[in-house]
């Protein structure tokens, strides 16, 4: 009973003066709204980025050559991944579903007067399957092509849009590093992945790769793909032991390579999204901290102005507790209210960024109930000490206040 | 039995260097159904009394007994129950709070008091004071007699051993000042204590008995 009418004379008084709790409360509504939209700038970062691997494949093992260090410092990558570990593996590796070797380097592409750097991936057919590459216009290489070193190449659609504009690029002549290459096939597009864009990229048989572009006797990676449903850690143990025989390492000597499957890409960009959420959440709090000190000093005005009141109150038979109750409830009042329109800013902030930027924006459920109760609980902190003061003034001097 | 027993009631302040004895060894006794008029000029020590006598302060020496218990040594929240349960307060300044509704500011002590059946009781308290129309209403939508009605609702609402009041009338004009002190003498009559601080002789002729103070001290109207 008391509670309510607490609550509903702590509303009355807010109505009361509307700019004034309006004003007190910004900075709670600032603080939560930022709160919101940062984390589902974190949140939809994530997402984005996730799916962004799934689509990459993710029953999918990546053989890397191992590095070259001195005493822990690496001085560059080892040069023993062959063309034979490849076929090895895909004869001996159990669950084995394709192989895809694979050289990549950064090169000039040529066409006409226009001319773009993008990386070059010279690989097998069974990449575009492996890494989800779909074909959006004309078809990918074939073994055929691959086999007799032909100089055709598949191109990113970013790469298409940069070096054709509007030309047809299928069927067109270009130059990688001064030599001709014909176009047969224009990628899907897959998105922006942050660290690299799968999208700007010219992919070409390896062998004429390895032999005519980039002069390489040794691959960069090897692409192994699992079957359905096998499991990838197995599969990584089995590839290594292939590979060791390979490369004839003895029992206690080191890996010289190292495998990484697609679980890890999604650990690794699970941190660095988590980070990243953490760094802007804990940015927007701080806001929600100065936040705080608007109630308290509006509470402090609110307790001086009420000082008669309170003397009421205590003639009446009020403890100390009930006026410390009746601040703080006023004071969680202020601040829930606030982080309520918080929430409704904080939405209305993430969709319009949503639609202004290219950022990916998730508002999710438990950010929403982590920023009204850290806005519950700011107000309880900077509502204590003006409750307090209220609840410790002696009712005599109180009752005389003018 | 005597509702308030106040023996050799002693009260100092401090102020700067020096002593001020606000209360010097009082002694007074009332009794239940009493109605009685306390006069003096300011700074004659009748507001420290009423403060003692109302469990708002506590006497330096001395004890004071209300309704059989020793009040004068208990804890503020001890008191506040006192006040809360005993004391009806009505002040020269009505005192409502404000944006809370006549019946709710007469509900207030009940509330306080963790009373199940609030609402009832502030009802029919404000029907005494003949007010069934307005309860309804905030302060500010009520005249001064109205004001000072919901106020002394507020005061009998919890049946109190004593209703204080402090210069009832002092913000009323004369006619609405008779009222008020008509609507005391009935409460009276109905066998209810009261305490009415004052300096005019008008309010002070309606009491029975006057009890007068001058520099801490009570020079007529003990009445042990």
């Amino acid at each position: 009973m008391l509670f309510w009418t607490t609550i509903k004379v702590a509303l009355k008084s807010l109505m009361a003066s509307k700019l004034r709790s309006f004003l007190a409360m910004l900075g709670i509504i600032i603080g939560v709204g930022a709160v919101i939209a940062m984390l589902a700038m974190g949140a939809g970062a994530k997402k984005q980025v996730l799916s962004r691997i799934y689509a990459m494949g993710t029953d999918l093992l990546t053989v890397r050559p191992g590095q070259h260090g001195f005493h822990g410092v690496v001085t560059g990558s080892q040069q023993n991944l062959t063309l034979e570990d490849a076929e090895e593996i895909l004869k001996k590796v159990p669950n084995v579903e394709a192989v895809a070797p694979a050289v990549q380097g950064s090169a000039q592409l040529k066409y006409f007067n226009k001319n773009t750097r993008c990386n070059v991936i010279g690989t097998g057919v069974t990449y575009f399957s492996m890494r989800n590459f779909e074909i959006e216009k004309g078809r990918a290489f074939t073994e055929g092509e691959v086999d007799r070193m032909a100089r055709v190449c598949v191109l990113g659609p970013v790469t298409v849009s940069n070096l054709f504009g509007n030309d047809e690029p299928v069927g067109a002549q270009l130059k990688i590093k001064g030599i001709n290459f014909q176009v047969v096939g224009v990628l899907k597009a897959k998105g922006d992945m942050g660290f690299y864009n799968p999208d700007d990229t010219a992919i070409v048989p390896y062998t004429t790769a390895m032999k005519q572009l980039f002069g390489l006797e040794y691959l960069n990676e090897i692409h192994i793909q699992g079957t359905r449903g096998c499991d990838l850690n197995t599969l990584q143990e089995a590839t290594s032991s292939v590979l060791r025989l390979q490369h004839r390492l003895q029992f206690g000597q080191p890996d010289d390579f190292y495998i990484r499957n697609q679980a890890q890409y999604v650990e690794m960009a699970s941190d660095m999204t988590r980070t990243f959420t953490i760094l802007l959440g804990s940015i927007a709090s701080i806001s929600l901290l100065v936040g705080g000190i608007g109630i308290m000093n509006i509470m402090l005005v609110t307790v001086t102005e009420r000082t008669r009141e309170i003397g009421v109150r205590k003639a009446i038979g009020a403890r100390d507790r009930d006026i410390l109750r009746q601040f703080l409830i006023e004071a969680m009042l202020m601040s829930g209210l606030g982080g309520l329109i918080g929430v409704g800013v904080g939405v209305g902030a993430a969709r319009m960024i949503g639609k202004m930027t290219s950022f990916a924006i998730s508002v999710e459920l438990p950010s929403i109930i982590m920023a009204l109760s850290f806005a519950a609980a700011v107000g309880i902190f900077f509502g204590y000490y003006p409750a307090r003061r209220a609840a410790k003034l002696d009712p005599i001097e109180s009752l005389r206040y003018e | 039995m005597s509702i308030i027993e106040a023996r050799n009631l002693v009260k100092v302040y401090h102020l700067g260097g020096s002593k001020i004895n606000a209360l010097n060894h009082v002694d007074l006794t009332i009794e239940e159904g009493e109605m009685v008029a306390v006069t003096g000029a300011s700074g004659s020590g009748k507001s420290t009394l009423m403060n003692i006598l109302g469990c708002l302060d506590r006497p330096d020496e001395g004890t004071y007994i209300l309704a059989g218990e020793d009040v004068s040594r208990l804890h503020p929240d001890r008191l506040a129950a006192i006040r809360n349960r005993h004391i009806g307060f009505v002040f020269q300044t009505f005192n409502l709070l404000p944006r809370m509704t006549a019946l709710e500011n007469v509900e207030l002590p009940l509330l306080y008091a963790g009373v199940s059946e609030a609402k009832d009781r502030a009802e029919e308290a404000l029907r005494m004071m003949g007010l069934a129309d307005r309860m309804k209403h905030e302060p500010n939508q009520l005249s001064g007699g109205q004001r000072q009605r919901v106020a002394i609702a507020r005061a009998i609402v919890t049946n109190p051993a004593i209703i204080l009041a402090d210069e009832p009338t002092g913000n009323l004009d004369s006619k609405t000042g008779e009222e008020i002190m008509m609507l005391f003498k009935k409460l009276n009559a109905e066998g209810r204590t009261l305490i009415i601080v004052t300096h005019e002789p008008d309010v002070a002729r309606h009491c029975r008995r006057q009890v007068h103070m001058k520099d801490g001290q009570i020079v007529d109207g003990k009445g042990n």
